[in-house]
């Protein structure tokens, strides 16, 4: 699907420090409507962190966040109105334990979003259905895979109607046969023209679905832009190093 | 007294007769279940004031602002380090001497709801670190996915921390009520006549101290057997696969 020339999310100047590292040393980028945004790097280099920024589930210490008209970084908002309109992934899926996959789903748009239960368990089924996984509605977390688990958690995610998705490395904890159920569902999301920004490390997903990708490290953007760019002709010698090393480890990027 | 082998004989003889004779006199039994409610009444009582405020006071201890947290630690210490026992006495005297003093007749209680408040109290303490710890065992992570979904503070206590700290909490919980339970006796310091009173006057009174003490500690054994048995069914009922009240089986398979 084609991606708009709308700007969905913005983001300036973006700083966080924790103590004396400092981890996001002033990062910005825009997302457009429709937009699947790949963010890439090493480990530990504030990915997760700008991420828990754009929701505020970690404060930034500087720098304005718009989403859409709205800056979300003002005091006078309520965030948790704002967060309703953005979907989290995260890498360790977080599912309620003690609720069933269904009421996971349904939880949020009952209580947050004030739907009867009745239309609550219509849209969780929706969601359910949507991520290939109806059939589970009535099983616990504990007794779903890691993939299961993870598809429950977007369709948490996806019911509430969000204007962006973000993910943080939501293949991560995964084992490898069950890494492709999961980028399945975030690719048919991309196509069906869902505004997402993926933090990830399968970089064949990066270069295959997405329509922008950054390399970020030690709390800078190194380099953006289109995936043929960054993946076959990378500008910043420290991404192709990078790169060099993943392909090393991965038998080459897809 | 022991003039004879065929004395002492006929005597403990009729003793036990008597005694058994006593199983059978309706009175007896009579008292002892009147103990047995005002038992059983004390301790649900408590147990429901110390749940309210125990959760109360572990929320507090985990969530709650750097002030309100040191206040509820200096609560749970202060209710554990008294004797329950002083505190009972303390706690029903002190009414009793304000209410004499200023004349406040609205602070003469029955001593069974002075009872009630000093358990509760005492209870809570206990229990909250019950529920603390049963807090804690949930990974944060749940806490920050409910945020994530737009839900405020308050909504992920009650919808996420809640549900989940009550359902670990009831193995502790069970050994709070089977505590509580027997330290209820206790208020006999301030006149309330429950189970072991009862025993303890018709014993006076019959001077079958023995036959009336083995059947107090029957009761209370039944009382325990009971409750704690109540609660593992509640923890069956209401657990949740991987997460309480099933976890028995998932551990029987490994070890």
């Amino acid at each position: 699907m084609a991606v708009s020339s709308e700007i969905v999310l913005r983001v300036e100047d973006l700083h966080k420090r924790y103590g004396n590292e400092e981890v996001l040393k002033g990062v910005s980028f825009t997302v457009r409507q429709g937009e699947a945004l790949a963010i890439i790097g090493p480990s530990g280099t504030g990915k997760s962190t700008l991420l828990r920024c754009i929701n505020r589930l970690t404060e930034p210490d500087r720098g304005r966040i718009f989403l859409e008209e709205t800056e979300i970084t003002s005091a006078h908002i309520d965030i948790n109105k704002i967060r309703q309109q953005i979907g989290f992934v995260f890498q360790d899926f977080n599912l309620f334990a003690h609720l069933t996959a269904l009421d996971n789903v349904r939880l949020g748009l009952m209580k947050v979003k004030g739907l009867s239960k009745r239309e609550a368990t219509e849209r969780a089924m929706h969601e359910l259905a949507r991520v290939g996984l109806a059939e589970k509605a009535h099983a616990y977390p504990a007794q779903l895979s890691g993939g299961q688990q993870q598809r429950v958690s977007i369709a948490r995610a996806l019911a509430m109607d969000p204007k962006v998705m973000l993910f943080d490395e939501p293949t991560s904890a995964l084992d490898p046969e069950l890494i492709g159920e999961v980028l399945q569902v975030m690719q048919e999301l991309a196509e069906e023209g869902m505004t997402m920004i993926v933090v990830t490390h399968e970089m064949g997903f990066a270069r295959s679905v997405c329509d922008e990708v950054i390399f970020m490290e030690k709390g800078v953007i190194v380099e953006q832009g289109p995936p043929e760019q960054v993946f076959l002709n990378p500008q910043q010698p420290r991404t192709r190093q990078f790169l060099s090393k993943i392909s090393e480890l991965y038998g080459g990027v897809r | 007294m022991r003039s004879g082998g065929r004395a002492l004989v006929s005597f403990e003889g009729g003793c036990r007769i008597e005694g058994l004779e006593l199983l059978k006199n309706w009175d007896v039994w009579k008292q002892l279940l009147q103990g047995t409610l005002v038992t059983v009444e004390l301790t649900v009582s408590l147990l429901a004031v110390g749940l309210v405020l125990g959760v109360l006071v572990a929320l507090g201890q985990v969530y709650g602002p750097r002030p309100l947290a040191i206040l509820c630690f200096g609560y749970e210490r202060f209710f554990r380090a008294m004797p329950i026992v002083v505190l009972l006495v303390v706690v029903n005297y002190g009414l009793v001497f304000v209410a004499n003093t200023y004349q406040w007749d609205w602070l003469r209680w029955p001593p069974f709801a002075v009872a009630v408040l000093v358990f509760g109290l005492h209870s809570s303490a206990y229990q909250s670190q019950i529920f603390r710890g049963a807090i804690l065992a949930i990974k944060p992570g749940q806490l920050l996915a409910a945020r994530a979904l737009g839900m405020t503070r308050l909504q992920t206590m009650r919808y996420i921390v809640l549900p989940q700290a009550l359902r670990l909490a009831i193995p502790g919980w069970s050994n709070e009520y089977s505590g509580v339970l027997k330290d209820t006796s206790f208020v006999f310091a301030i006149g309330v006549t429950e189970l072991f009173r009862q025993g303890w006057q018709i014993a006076q009174r019959t001077r079958e101290f023995f036959l009336i003490f083995i059947t107090v500690a029957l009761i209370y054994l039944m009382l325990t057997y009971l409750g704690t048995g109540l609660l593992e069914l509640v923890e069956r009922v209401w657990g949740v696969p991987g997460l309480a009240g099933q976890r028995r089986e998932e551990h029987g398979r490994v070890v």
